[in-house]
């Protein structure tokens, strides 16, 4: 449990932040980030994890979205109950999608999961009479009443975003976390010696999609308000740029990305008007130079400093290279 | 009887503007193992610089070539000097690609503004053909054509061109290819331009029929992947039948239930991942 | 009759009109060691592929201990004792020696499932890695991670990641490609400690191990079986030197 203090810091660290603030935006800004961190998180299980990259994860916080919308509005009931069945019901949809999706893998599950996630969309953007259409729906009621304030749904989203860091940290560490890892790097080999590659990769989209759900119903009661455009290409488009760009298969990386991408989005669009196509630069930027992301980059770039200010190491040699043979 | 003939016709004309979109980037898919998601972004641009031509006073089909030969060396840079970078890497590849049609969209709406904008068919394809009681756009009967003849081109080229067949082997057997001489980074290079150029002009012939307006391409790339998933990657004709498919899918789709149009367009994928995971004719998607 | 470890009966794949193995029948008994002979390309390694389930065969039965295998997936085929090495290595490389072997200990059991509890927690999973480590002579290297230590090692972590199975049937595919004279001797004493109720099918162009290693071995040419015999009588069939040096 020791790794997780450093997180466990920087969350209290952000706590702190309506204590200083000098507006709600900020505050407001903290929680929109730590909502992307959850959905990046989730995604993280997929393509840092499993090694199955994943063009259609905005489906799942959207779905949840939209039930929880529709169920505490025109449905009538509580928030909490909504909450409740909404991610049952992503849940649910998920296993279905995660049935289609894993017959592929590779560039086509990229293919596959972005058409997956351009149903949801369709149904959303076309279905007004159910979805509301492009003007989807609005007053979302948040959980304990409306009294939630702008600090106390920034700790709620913290609170959440903790346990989702040491559920993710410690399944990770865990013997199916690195199965997990083992059949992104040997599918093969994990077969022979008795792993079930498919459906540990089903379990691993399973609570990639949970946490998605999550996410969405906190991005519901944050916003007050869903809208196809949260399950667009580029909804889920950005969370894969927040996972690549921090650092996919580290902990801290999509932590790191989420924080990226929200604060370009919001910060930059100050100075320049033209974010998207920063955010765009800096992804090519990131994908070129540091290709394995932030969080490594980082981490490289200090090894780099540091074995220039010491004196040179010798590497033991790599092996001499496998014979392919016919 | 005249609702089913123009639909149909609609149909065709929309399952050809697919065939373009999607063959560049089956093309590109079935050679470099890359799924160039900035496609959709290539579409858009052509669509763009096609109505900037025409509003500067150039012809139709001129601007059209004019579209065609600006993506097709937009995507030659992109290979030459980003693409290539990555070499080998896919899924690093792919995600570049990405990052691209983020900039290539903002791009386009930071120079032409974010209304929609109407791109007016020639002069001389305007008006209707009359069948008795049906009325034809002739337009629309173009854009039909126009894909026919370009698939009938890009078919000449695979089989009867010595680069066809250079792209032939390098698809069949990359290795063998390079060991008796066959450059691939030329090779790469050539078709990405290719099926850029494929996309641009699909975006100026699509301009009457589509319009042009920023969030074109989030429109189309998905349709271009699901035609590709469907008639599998990498395969010309599965790009064909894939691409009318989904024209008549859509097209009827939208005018009977529209509230589920979109949904009902990716069944075909669905049934056919269920069934046949490496699509109708081609090759593996994995 | 007693119980044949493996029984392959008339097993062939086709690849779109080119038949790889056309036809194998083979019979191994219990705790037998078998070499399987033949020049590149005569499908020895596709052969193994049909065996362990990584392909699926156009025709043929096999049978483990009396049972059908040909059907089933590779990881039931594991739990039913057959093991495998590959010829072209199936490591986890950013691993240690050691999390490579508790991964594949783990293989079989329930706790594979576990997502709370760290494994390295696991000192029991962990001092049996040890031992077998130690079965294999590797105990001095458990914890380097596998791309920082030597080919010769990497071969020999291969077939203890196969170990960890405690196989009833192993199949070794070339244990000893590409290694050095010295990696040979460690790799070649690794083979010998192999326990003796193991049944193995090795693959493997090294004349002088293999024929040493082996008491009966079958020739393959074009995916058919050609001779099939103790190693005197293949070492002396003419066909054996034919197809190696001749035509």
């Amino acid at each position: 449990m020791r790794r997780f203090i450093p997180f466990i810091i920087a969350l209290g660290l952000v706590a702190l932040l309506p204590l200083v603030s000098p507006s709600d935006f900020y505050i407001n800004l903290a929680s929109q980030t730590a909502i992307a961190a959850l959905m990046a998180l989730g995604l993280n299980i997929l393509v840092g994890y499993a090694g199955l990259t994943s063009l259609g994860h905005a489906a799942f916080p959207g779905i949840a979205a939209y039930l929880v919308a529709w169920l505490s509005t025109r449905g009538g009931l509580g928030p909490g109950a909504a909450a409740v069945l909404a991610v049952a019901g992503t849940f649910l949809v998920a296993g279905l999608f995660g049935l289609l999706a894993l017959r592929a893998t590779g560039l086509g599950f990229v293919m596959i999961t972005m058409a997956l996630c351009q149903i949801v969309w369709g149904a959303a953007y076309r279905w007004t009479s159910l979805t509301g259409g492009d003007n989807g729906l609005s007053g979302v009621p948040r959980p304990f009443g409306d009294l939630l304030d702008p600090t106390t749904f920034l700790w709620l989203c913290l609170i959440v975003l903790a346990v989702a860091i040491i559920q993710i940290g410690r399944f990770a560490e865990s013997p199916l976390g690195a199965a997990l890892r083992g059949t992104r790097d040997q599918p093969r080999r994990m077969s022979a010696l008795g792993y079930d590659v498919w459906r540990i990769r089903f379990v691993a989209w399973l609570v990639a999609a949970s946490w998605g759900a999550v996410a969405g119903l906190l991005y519901a009661w944050y916003h007050q308000f869903v809208s196809p455009h949260m399950l667009a290409v580029t909804a889920s488009a950005e969370i894969l740029l927040m996972v690549v760009a921090g650092g996919a298969g580290t902990l801290a990386g999509p932590l790191l990305g989420a924080a990226l991408v929200v604060l370009l989005k919001n910060l930059a669009s100050i100075w320049i008007d033209r974010w998207v196509m920063l955010l765009g630069a800096t992804f090519v930027f990131i994908v070129l130079m540091m290709p394995d992301g932030l969080a490594p980059g980082l981490i490289h770039l200090r090894e780099r400093f540091r074995k220039r200010m010491s004196s040179p190491t010798i590497t033991p040699p790599l092996a001499s290279q496998e014979r392919i043979d016919g | 009887m005249a609702f089913w003939a123009s639909q149909s016709l609609n149909s065709l004309a929309l399952g050809g503007l697919l065939f373009m979109l999607a063959a560049g980037f089956s093309l590109i898919f079935g050679l470099m193992r890359v799924a160039n998601l900035a496609h959709g972004a290539l579409f858009m641009l052509g669509a763009y610089v096609g109505l900037a031509s025409v509003q500067a006073g150039l012809n139709f089909w001129l601007a059209a070539l004019v579209a065609a030969l600006a993506v097709g060396v937009a995507g030659g840079l992109i290979e030459r000097f980003l693409l290539r970078r990555l070499q080998g890497r896919t899924l690093p590849q792919v995600l570049l690609t990405l990052g691209l049609a983020f900039i290539i969209a903002d791009a386009c709406l930071m120079v032409w503004g974010g209304d929609p904008m109407r791109l007016p068919p020639p002069e001389e394809l305007r008006g209707a053909v009359r069948l008795g009681d049906l009325a034809f756009p002739r337009y629309r009967l173009f854009v039909m054509g126009a894909s026919c003849a370009i698939g009938i081109g890009l078919w000449l080229l695979i089989e009867r061109t010595r680069i066809g067949a250079m792209i032939r082997a390098a698809v069949d057997d990359m290795q063998m290819a390079r060991a008796i001489g066959i450059s691939a980074s030329a090779l790469f290079s050539a078709v990405f331009c290719l099926g850029a150029a494929l996309a641009g002009i699909g975006g100026v012939l699509g301009g009457p029929i589509l319009s042009v307006y920023p969030g074109l391409d989030a429109d189309m790339l998905p349709l271009a992947l699901l035609v590709v998933i469907l008639g599998g990657a990498g395969s010309l004709l599965g790009a064909f039948i894939g691409a009318y498919l989904i024209g008549f899918v859509y097209t009827f789709g939208q005018a009977l239930v529209p509230d589920l149009a979109y949904v009902i367009l990716f069944l075909p994928m669905v049934a056919v991942l269920a069934i046949a995971p490496n699509g109708l004719f081609g090759r593996r998607l994995s | 009759m007693a119980e044949q470890a493996l029984e392959v009966a008339n097993l062939s794949k086709i690849f779109g009109g080119l038949p790889a193995v056309n036809g194998i029948s083979l019979s191994i008994a219990p705790g037998e060691r078998h070499l399987l002979l033949g020049p590149n390309g005569a499908g020895k390694t596709t052969f193994f592929n049909l065996l362990c389930g990584d392909l699926k065969p156009t025709q043929g039965s096999v049978r483990l201990f009396g049972e059908e295998i040909i059907g089933l997936p590779p990881q039931k085929r594991a739990a039913k004792g057959l093991g495998r090495t590959y010829q072209i290595l199936t490591l986890f490389p950013q691993e240690t020696i050691r999390r490579n072997v508790m991964i594949a200990l783990n293989g079989l059991r329930p706790g594979k499932w576990g997502f709370w509890s760290a494994l390295d927690n696991n000192q029991a999973l962990v001092e049996e890695a040890d031992t077998l480590l130690e079965r294999v002579g590797m105990s001095d290297i458990a914890s380097r991670v596998v791309s920082q230590t030597s080919y010769g090692d990497r071969r020999r972590l291969e077939i203890a990641l196969a170990l960890a199975l405690s196989p009833r049937v192993l199949l070794l595919d070339e244990p000893l490609a590409g290694l050095s004279r010295e990696e040979r001797v460690t790799v070649q004493r690794l083979l010998d400690t192999l326990p003796r109720g193991t049944t193995i099918l090795l693959i493997e162009h090294d004349m002088d191990v293999a024929l040493a290693f082996a008491e009966r071995v079958t020739l393959l040419h074009h995916g058919t079986v050609v001779a099939t015999g103790t190693r005197a009588e293949i070492a002396a069939d003419p066909r054996t030197r034919e197809i190696y040096l001749g035509a």
